[in-house]
């Protein structure tokens, strides 16, 4: 690996010296993100402008065969954009035009780095029949980003992960062509990411950027209703969860359901509360479906092992807000700014026996444990979270916290989950796990794409 | 442990059986009454222990105060019945749990007591409380336990409350204005009902708010409006402190609207009975209970209890009337602001 003044002076030329440092505050800032993962400098951090900047840089990097990791805001907390072995951080954020928006058609056109925040503002003022899949993160985490790790957001009960709502890429690869995925290789509309074509958007979905890099994403949109509810239910029988999640949405009347499980404050101690949004363009409507909803729930509520939580004005405005706020207010539980999860992908029905091992690990490690729950499609999968909150000034607090994400997750994979933007170590157990075959043409895929190794080195690497 | 003071012999001489032939949930007559009622004091199954809805009402209907609704609470405890869902009440007995963080003002020997609700933070203001806004108590440690009435769980009130009686005493307190009715009620009706002595005297803070506008009587504009009051659940706890409403609306110029549903035959805000009996009792009542705001032709609605309010607020808001709570009306009648008012939903999608 080259890393000269040669090179920072090739970056300069590219995007300008206001967009590119290898400054010590620069290098610290983009070493780390807010998980538990170790930092590592970036030699030079550079935020592109167009799509041309960054076939240039890519170029420039195989040149000098100097890694390139690109980053949107570094929320998945698990170490996926840090710069393993150096080289440039390329920092997505300038690129943060919404180009058009098709309301026929149904999808927006983004670059890739604009912000959920910023797309759902546009939206709203804009677009108002319409919206996007948001997800929980802080509304600066980027669209790209969120569907390269197959994040998943406010409509995923109803169409799967954000990146199931893809509808058309366009990626530098990482020997520096420009190449169009989707409806938008044939036609100027970008409505479909694959069919009737061959899908290749699966060849830099869920790749944390180690196949190419998004510079513009195609992304369906759906209708936004004007009014929006949501229904609270706790149980305290772990074995009925399951049940209820599908029976929410056999109703096909719920857009999102999350179940969150914690020990405190105590009101959240023994029960598990589910919470079903619901949307309408009238109140009737909206009556409509909560009459379905109660329904679906209604031999529970007779054997008195499901009840409604009323929920007031107050406790509703949070609830409501996208994103969750109260995700972030665990962040800080700890007071000292740590926060980490392990999301698995796991079948639904994996619910009662997560939860009993989040309870185990959380008490063998001595730390504070919550868990968020998100359906995914109609009850095809959950998004699980083992959440741990850690003081950053308490080295031993963290090392805990590490441990017992590593064992919740080796008990996913061996439950049958599968790990959700997985850190360094959780690829590794992957791979370990994953059908050899498979890997080998993970691997085939990797180095025709990246012949020099250059894009986010470390992850999806079998040794 | 205490125990309830429950006098069979009233109820062998009572010839109405109002608690039961006046419930507002059950359809009985006073022979059937009569017989059911005997069940129940009996410990006997009756279909009374899960009818009940949890109103209190039968509290204010019994002449002889001799408390039928904490009986039915006693015995449906007994018979392991739930009046609610298991894990509804769970999250209560859990989440009022004293954990010892006493949550304290600089509390004099007159102090305010806030409960375990903290929306009496946000009406705490202005010159109404001059001189007491800072001799607070909140919290678990002081929170009254009457809910768990709701819940069929007299056990836990009478595991808790002796100890909150003592927190209270221990802060030195010898008036303490209850916010909340079923404070007061706690402290003058359910305490004594069990044996609970309460060391301190507790008043009423329509009461406190009376004498306060007395004294503030300078500053008070009549508001000439026209209200519908919101009387709750425990309110039938102590229908003597009800003749204050007209006593308060006197003062401040406003009229308290004859309607269907207030005073003896008041329509609780229902939500409970969302949580006991399924959302199609809780939405014909407070349906009935809007529908006689509007009809009695109320500008607002006046709330006594912070639940009442989470509960119909927005509700009666979107019928046209304004929802205040009764410390927010004097407030406005000496100039100053409503402060508890329904929060911006965040409803974008």
């Amino acid at each position: 690996m080259v890393t000269t003044n040669a090179t920072y002076e090739s970056l300069v030329k590219i995007v300008g010296k206001d967009y590119v440092s290898d400054q010590k505050e620069e290098q610290y800032f983009y070493a780390r993100d807010g998980g538990l993962m170790p930092a590592h400098d970036p030699d030079y951090v550079v935020l592109p402008k167009t799509t041309e900047e960054v076939q240039e840089i890519v170029k420039l990097a195989n040149r000098d065969k100097v890694p390139v990791v690109p980053k949107g805001a570094g929320l998945a907390l698990t170490g996926l954009v840090i710069p393993q072995n150096g080289g440039i951080l390329l920092d997505m954020n300038r690129m943060d035009r919404i180009l058009k928006v098709n309301e026929k058609a149904r999808y927006v056109v983004v670059e890739g780095g604009t912000t959920h925040g910023a797309l759902k503002s546009y939206l709203q003022k804009h677009h108002p029949d319409l919206r996007h899949s948001i997800p929980d993160s802080p509304p600066v985490a980027t669209v790209v980003a969120n569907v390269v790790i197959h994040g998943q957001g406010r409509l995923s009960q109803q169409h799967g992960f954000n990146s199931d709502m893809v509808s058309g890429l366009e990626v530098v690869l990482p020997t520096g062509e420009v190449c169009l995925i989707g409806s938008c290789s044939v036609s100027s509309f970008w409505f479909s990411k694959g069919p009737p074509l061959p899908d290749l958007s699966g060849l830099f979905l869920g790749w944390f950027g180690t196949t190419g890099i998004i510079t513009k994403l195609g992304l369906k949109l759906y209708p936004c209703k004007k009014m929006r509810d949501v229904m609270l239910f706790l149980t305290d029988r772990v074995e009925l969860v399951p049940d209820i999640m599908l029976k929410l949405s056999h109703t096909e009347m719920v857009e999102d359901v999350i179940i969150s499980a914690q020990p405190l404050p105590l009101r959240y101690k023994g029960t598990f509360w589910i919470m079903a949004y619901i949307t309408g363009d009238s109140e009737e409507e909206l009556e409509f479906k909560r009459k379905m909803v109660w329904g679906a729930l209604w031999g529970y509520f007779e054997s008195r092992d499901v009840g409604p939580l009323s929920v007031s004005p107050d406790m509703k405005a949070p609830l409501m807000s996208m994103p969750s706020k109260d995700i972030t207010r665990f962040a800080d539980v700890a007071k000292g700014g740590g926060f980490q999860y392990a999301g698995p992908i796991t079948p639904i029905e994996k619910f009662p026996a997560f939860i009993q091992k989040l309870e185990e690990v959380a008490q063998k490690y001595n730390v504070f444990y919550a868990s968020t729950t998100r359906l995914i499609g109609s009850g095809h999968c959950m998004m699980f979270s083992f959440s741990f909150s850690f003081n950053r000034a308490n080295p031993d607090e963290m090392a805990r916290a590490k441990e017992a994400l590593d064992e919740c997750s080796k008990f996913a994979l061996e439950e049958g989950g599968v790990l959700w933007k997985a850190d360094l170590d959780e690829q590794k157990m992957l791979m370990q796990k994953m059908d050899p075959n498979t890997l080998k043409l993970m691997q085939k895929i990797k180095k025709l794409l990246d012949p020099n190794g250059i894009m986010n080195p470390g992850n999806w690497e079998a040794k | 442990m205490p125990e309830l003071k429950f006098d069979k012999t009233k109820c062998a001489n009572c010839k109405g059986v109002n608690c039961l032939v006046k419930c507002q949930y059950m359809d009985l007559d006073k022979d059937k009454a009569k017989e059911e009622w005997q069940k129940v004091i009996n410990g006997e199954d009756s279909f009374v222990l899960e009818a009940c809805t949890t109103c209190y009402a039968c509290e204010e209907y019994c002449p002889f105060g001799n408390h039928p609704f904490y009986l039915i609470v006693e015995r449906q405890e007994e018979k392991g019945i739930l009046p609610a869902p298991r894990p509804v009440i769970t999250m209560w007995i859990n989440q009022c749990q004293p954990v010892g963080r006493f949550m304290v003002g600089k509390v004099e020997q007159k102090a305010l007591s806030y409960c375990f609700l903290p929306q009496f933070n946000t009406l705490v203001k202005g010159k109404l409380f001059d001189d007491i806004a800072w001799s607070v108590i909140f919290g678990q440690e002081f929170f009254c336990n009457a809910v768990y009435l709701h819940y069929a769980k007299a056990s836990v009130i009478k595991d808790r409350l002796p100890k909150v009686v003592e927190n209270i005493k221990n802060q030195g307190i010898k008036e303490l204005v209850c916010l909340h009715d079923e404070c007061y009620g706690t402290f003058t009706s359910l305490a004594p009902a069990y044996g609970i002595e309460t060391p301190f005297k507790p008043i009423h803070y329509f009461e406190y708010l009376y004498s306060r506008l007395e004294e503030l009587k300078k500053l008070v504009k009549p508001l000439n409006i026209r209200a519908a009051y919101q009387r709750n659940c425990s309110a039938r706890l102590i229908p003597e402190t009800d003749h204050f409403v007209n006593d308060i609306f006197g003062l401040i110029g406003v009229k308290r609207l004859e309607r269907e549903y207030d005073k003896e035959n008041a329509l609780c805000c229902a939500e409970i009975f969302r949580m006991a009996k399924g959302p199609a009792l809780a939405d014909d009542v407070q349906k009935r209970n809007i529908d006689d705001m509007v009809k009695a032709g109320a500008e607002y609605c006046v709330f006594n209890c912070p639940a009442c309010w989470d509960s119909l607020a927005d509700k009666v808001a979107k019928r046209g009337i304004k929802p205040i709570h009764m410390i927010d009306l004097c407030k406005l009648a000496i100039g100053e602001e409503q402060s508890l008012k329904l929060p911006e939903l965040a409803v974008e999608v």
